[in-house]
C-alpha cells in the first residue's frame, strides 16, 4: 500500500489501475515484459468472436474452443467476458495473454468508479482498451496477438456501439456488425445475410448463433454447438439495463432449432 | 544555536492524542450497522459528492470521520491496496481483515513518526453469507483496531449515539429498521426526533447480492430518493 503521507499525493494519484501497477508492480502486467531471441513454443489460440447491434443494444458471442496448432487446447473456454456492468469485451489471438488483459482491463474500469464514484464514458473505455492492446505490441512482434473486440451501451446516445482493433491498439468503430478470430471471414459473410436493422433481441441472438456455426463450418479452429457436451456459445447482451448472459437452456433450443432446419434443408452449404 | 526542550514520550504520544481526538470531535458522526439483510453504513453529511462512505471491494465498505483530505487519501490507498491484491492473487484473498490491519500499519506509522498525526477515525465492514461472518472494524487515529460487534459509531458524539444504538440494536433489524436506528441516533444533539433523509450519505453492503442483483459488487449507494422509499415502503 502506497504510504499516504508520502510525498505530494497529487503527483501520485492516479485513477488509473494499470498506470497504478506500471509504478508499483510493474512485474504484475501481462504484457510488460523482454522475451529473449527464440521462437514462443506453442499456446492456445481463441477463435472466433461475433458482435451485432439489435434494437436497443449490442450483443456479443463466441464460440467455446482454443486450438494450438492441429490439437483442440480447450472446448470449454469462454472468451466473451463483461467488462463492467454496461459493456463486455471479446478476445481472440493468445489466451493466456488475453484473459490476463481481460481481467486487467475488467479491474482498471472497476478502479476507475471507485476511485472516481463515477463511470467511465463508453469510449473513454474503448481507449483505454486500445493502450492495453497497444502495451502489447512487442509480444505481438513475437507471435503473441491479442485482438479484442468490446461492445458497450452509450448511455449518452442511449444505442449499443461496437469497437474493433487492431494489433497496434488502433481503435476503429463498426456499424451493424463485426468479428474477429479466425473463423471471423466466415462469420461476416453469415452476418451480412442474418443481420437485419432493428432485430428483437431474441433474434440477434438467433444470427450470433447461426453466424458461430457458419464460422465453424468452415474453419477448423472454431467449435460449433456441442450437444454431446452440451456445450453452446457464449452470449452476452448489454442494453440499457446492463449486460446479461443468455442462459445455456435458451441457447441449446437456438442451437437446436440451426442443426435441424439445416438438417431439413439438406443442403451442402 | 537552538536548544531542543526535553518533552517525555508519554506528554508527546499524549499531546498527538488530543490533537487527533480534538479535530475528530470537530466533525459529524457515522453509523454502521450490522443487520439481516447486510450492513448499513450511515453518515451526517450534507454534501451529495464529498462522500464519507465508499466501496473498497465486492464485500468490502469503507466508513471515515475526521479530516476529508487525509481519509480520501486513506481510501483511496485502500482501493488500490484491495485491487492489487484481488488482481495478483484472487478476489476472494481479499479480506477486511487485512485491509484494516494495512490501515493500522498506516496510521500507527504517521502517528508515531510524522509531524502531525491523522485527525481520523476509520471503519472497514465485511458483509458475509451469514450475520456471525460479518467483520466490522473500527481503526482510530494512533492505529488501534478493535473488532466491533454488531456496530460502530464513530465522530464527535460517538458516546451519546452509541448509547441509542446500543440501546435498540438488535441481529434481527431490517435494512429499513435500522436505517431508521441510525437517522434517530444521529440526531442526538438535534431538536428533532431523526434525520431527514436528506441531511444524510447512505450506503449498502447487501448481503445477497450475487442472487438478489446479479452482481458479486455488495456496495450500493442510496440515493436520497431510494432512502424515501425505504423509510416508507416498511413503517
Amino acid at each position: 500500500m502506497q504510504d499516504p503521507s508520502a510525498g505530494p499525493l497529487a503527483n501520485q494519484a492516479t485513477s488509473s489501475f494499470t498506470e497504478h501497477l506500471q509504478r508499483s508492480r510493474p512485474e504484475l502486467l501481462p504484457f510488460n515484459q523482454c522475451l529473449p531471441a527464440g521462437t514462443v513454443p506453442a499456446s492456445p489460440h481463441a477463435t472466433t468472436i461475433v458482435a451485432l447491434t439489435y434494437a436497443g443494444g449490442v450483443l456479443m458471442a463466441g464460440d467455446r474452443r482454443a486450438t494450438m496448432g492441429n490439437i483442440i487446447a480447450s472446448r470449454h473456454i469462454e472468451k466473451v467476458f463483461p467488462a463492467d456492468e454496461f459493456s463486455v469485451l471479446g478476445i481472440a489471438g493468445t489466451a493466456g495473454l488475453a484473459i490476463d488483459i481481460t481481467r486487467l482491463f475488467q479491474v482498471e474500469l472497476e478502479h476507475y468508479e471507485k476511485i472516481e464514484g463515477t463511470l467511465l464514458s463508453l469510449v473513454g473505455k474503448a481507449n483505454r482498451l486500445g493502450a492495453m492492446i497497444r502495451g502489447n505490441l512487442p509480444m505481438a512482434m513475437q507471435g503473441m496477438a491479442v485482438i479484442p473486440l468490446f461492445a458497450g451501451f452509450d448511455h449518452v446516445s442511449g444505442v449499443g456501439r461496437l469497437f474493433s482493433y487492431d494489433v497496434t491498439g488502433g481503435r476503429y468503430e463498426e456499424q451493424e456488425h463485426h468479428s474477429v478470430g479466425s473463423g471471423s471471414v466466415f462469420a461476416r459473410g453469415a452476418l451480412k445475410k442474418l443481420w437485419k436493422p432493428n432485430l428483437s433481441e431474441e433474434a440477434a441472438v438467433s444470427v450470433a448463433v447461426e453466424a458461430l456455426y457458419d464460422a465453424a463450418d468452415d474453419d477448423s479452429a472454431t467449435g460449433g454447438p456441442d450437444p454431446v457436451r452440451q456445450l453452446w456459445p457464449v452470449v452476452y447482451t448489454v442494453n440499457r439495463a446492463g449486460n446479461r448472459r443468455v442462459p445455456e437452456r435458451d441457447l441449446a433450443a437456438i442451437a437446436g432449432d440451426i442443426v435441424e432446419s439445416r438438417a431439413i434443408a439438406g443442403r451442402e452449404a | 544555536m537552538t536548544q531542543q526542550f526535553y518533552v517525555s514520550p508519554e506528554q508527546l504520544m499524549k499531546d498527538r492524542a488530543d490533537f487527533a481526538r480534538k479535530g475528530i470531535a470537530r466533525g459529524r458522526s457515522v453509523v454502521v450497522i450490522s443487520c439481516a439483510d447486510g450492513i448499513a453504513l450511515i453518515a451526517e453529511n450534507p454534501s451529495p459528492s464529498l462522500h464519507k462512505i465508499g466501496e473498497i471491494y465486492d464485500k468490502i465498505a469503507f466508513a471515515a470521520v475526521g479530516k476529508y483530505n487525509e481519509f480520501e487519501s486513506l481510501r483511496q490507498a485502500g482501493v488500490r491496496y484491495a485491487d492489487v491484491r484481488g488482481y495478483s492473487y484472487d478476489r476472494e484473498d481479499v479480506t477486511a481483515r487485512g485491509l484494516a490491519s494495512v490501515y493500522a500499519q498506516s496510521l500507527g506509522a504517521v502517528f508515531t513518526a510524522e509531524q502531525k498525526p491523522f485527525e481520523v477515525e476509520l471503519a472497514v465492514a465485511e458483509v458475509g453469507l451469514a450475520q456471525e461472518q460479518d467483520h466490522l472494524y473500527r481503526l482510530t487515529f494512533d492505529g488501534s483496531i478493535a473488532d466491533e460487534n454488531g456496530f460502530v459509531v464513530m465522530g464527535g458524539l460517538a458516546d451519546q449515539i452509541s448509547d441509542v444504538v446500543s440501546g435498540a440494536w438488535e441481529p434481527e433489524l431490517t435494512l429499513a429498521g435500522a436505517m431508521r436506528l441510525a437517522l434517530r441516533a444521529l440526531s442526538t444533539d438535534k431538536d428533532a426526533d431523526a434525520l431527514p433523509a436528506t441531511a444524510v450519505e447512505a450506503a449498502v453492503l447487501y448481503r445477497a447480492s450475487e442472487s438478489h442483483r446479479g452482481s458479486r459488487r455488495a456496495f450500493r449507494r442510496l440515493l436520497p430518493e431510494d432512502m424515501s422509499r425505504l423509510l416508507t415502503e416498511e413503517a
